[in-house]
């Protein structure tokens, strides 16, 4: 058994094939061996979110994913998601709520929000919050991203915000 | 924050798990969701030699009816679970304990089966095995044998599978008409480790607390039976006589350690706190529907 892995997946809809070491983990492979920084390593040990992707639909912490598992799979980054117009809207609300100070934890806040409204598409304050909870901001601008990801989702169903 | 070096093989099936496990040597590792073990190996708490990747294996997935039970593949993700239709028909605290474990991309990705093998003395789902009176399926290359959730967590992160033996299913008998069960925890940030968590469930249909059930979380090397404070309320309408009696039978229930959160005589006091929350809970709470 080998500390190498041929490993072959898509990410952000290109096929990528690389060797990789076993113990890399999905942040490392995505920033270090194909050069998409937007994944920010924060505490790489699951506190902080600031890591999030999406694997296979799925929101995940990229720190917690070894990139030696994820054979096949299809991997969104934020860069994928905001080349693809996706999340457009929420992008703007952020920047117009001034949601994102330094910017750490904002690809993680963005692709968790993103979530949240892909299956709540009119969440309260409080669903948010919950949502949001595994997402640390050490700038604690937590209540400009609360009203950014409440702004986007009225918006998006044609409403004033609640 | 990066993990030691180690190798990494992928079983295609459940045979061929048993065999590379044997193969790997006494180092080696399973892995399934990997929440817990990956941040382990981030702290170089756990050195292992090869992790043996079993989160594909068919044989270990699926929520699915089996007579009086609901049986849950080990490989069942918390969010699957939270989603299971079966599950919230006939085990609905199950779907209750879901938003409490973690968070939404930790939830992706953390199995049941995960969960109970590392067997964290704060997490939600060993404590609602033994309220719930789970029995675990365990196999090993030789066969499969059943555990009682009440014998299967052994000490802090300890538990009754014996080397190369895994989990590959738990089964949780369906909710009894007339049944309520409820969980309750007290975390500093919502998903967060608790520092203290209870799983209470009782007959409420003769308007009393019958065959009451009431285990601790986080305040003890395992889950905890309080069974003075069980004792305390049987029989008994969940009002103040059968809290103040519980409350008192708590002190010998408990002999919680200090953590990182706080003193012995804090958890005690969260605990006696979630206690009369849980009985108001059970007090009011609808019943559970008919299985």
């Amino acid at each position: 058994m080998s500390t190498a892995v041929d490993l072959s997946l898509t990410v952000n809809g290109e096929r990528v094939t690389r060797r990789i070491e076993a113990r890399r983990h999905l942040i490392d492979f995505l920033r270090l061996d194909l050069g998409f920084m937007g994944t920010h390593a924060g505490c790489e040990h699951g506190m902080c979110g600031a890591c999030t992707v999406r694997v296979d639909g799925k929101i995940v912490r990229g720190c917690l994913v070894l990139a030696a598992s994820l054979e096949g799979a299809q991997v969104e980054t934020i860069e994928g998601v905001s080349d693809s117009g996706e999340i457009r809207d929420l992008q703007d609300a952020f920047i117009a709520r001034n949601a994102c100070q330094c910017g750490y934890c904002t690809p993680g806040m963005l692709l968790t929000a993103a979530d949240l409204l892909s299956f709540n598409p009119r969440p309260s304050r409080a669903e948010i919050r919950e949502h949001l909870s595994g997402n640390y901001c050490r700038c604690t601008g937590y209540h400009a991203i609360v009203d950014a990801v409440a702004a986007t989702a009225a918006k998006r169903s044609g409403g004033a915000g609640r | 924050m990066k993990a030691p070096p180690f190798a990494y093989v992928r079983a295609a099936s459940l045979p061929e798990a048993f065999r590379l496990w044997a193969e790997a040597g006494p180092e080696a590792r399973l892995l399934a969701g990997g929440q817990s073990l990956l941040a382990s190996l981030a702290f170089r708490l756990s050195e292992p030699s090869t992790l043996i990747d079993i989160s594909r294996l068919a044989e270990l997935k699926g929520v699915a009816r089996d007579g009086d039970a609901v049986r849950v593949g080990a490989l069942t993700t918390h969010a699957e679970l939270g989603a299971s239709e079966l599950v919230r028909q006939h085990v609905p605290l199950l779907a209750k304990a879901v938003p409490l474990i973690a968070h939404p991309a930790i939830r992706n990705r953390g199995t049941i089966g995960g969960s109970l093998a590392f067997a964290d003395p704060a997490a939600e789902l060993p404590a609602c095995c033994v309220a719930l009176g789970a029995t675990i399926v365990a196999r090993t290359a030789a066969g499969e044998r059943r555990i009682p959730a009440a014998q299967f967590f052994t000490g802090l992160y300890a538990t009754a599978l014996a080397r190369h033996e895994l989990i590959a299913a738990i089964e949780f008998p369906n909710a009894k008409p007339g049944e309520r069960a409820v969980i309750l925890e007290l975390a500093r940030r919502s998903g967060d480790y608790a520092m203290a968590g209870i799983v209470a469930k009782a007959d409420v249909s003769r308007g009393t607390l019958d065959k009451a059930s009431l285990v601790f979380f986080g305040v003890g090397e395992t889950p905890v039976v309080a069974k003075g404070a069980m004792a305390a309320v049987e029989g008994k309408p969940a009002g103040a006589e059968a809290l103040n009696g519980a409350q008192v039978a708590l002190e010998a229930d408990l002999d919680p350690p200090a953590d990182q959160h706080g003193s012995p005589e804090m958890k005690r006091h969260l605990a006696r706190v979630l206690l009369a929350r849980a009985l108001r809970h059970l007090a009011l709470q609808p019943e559970a529907r008919a299985a």
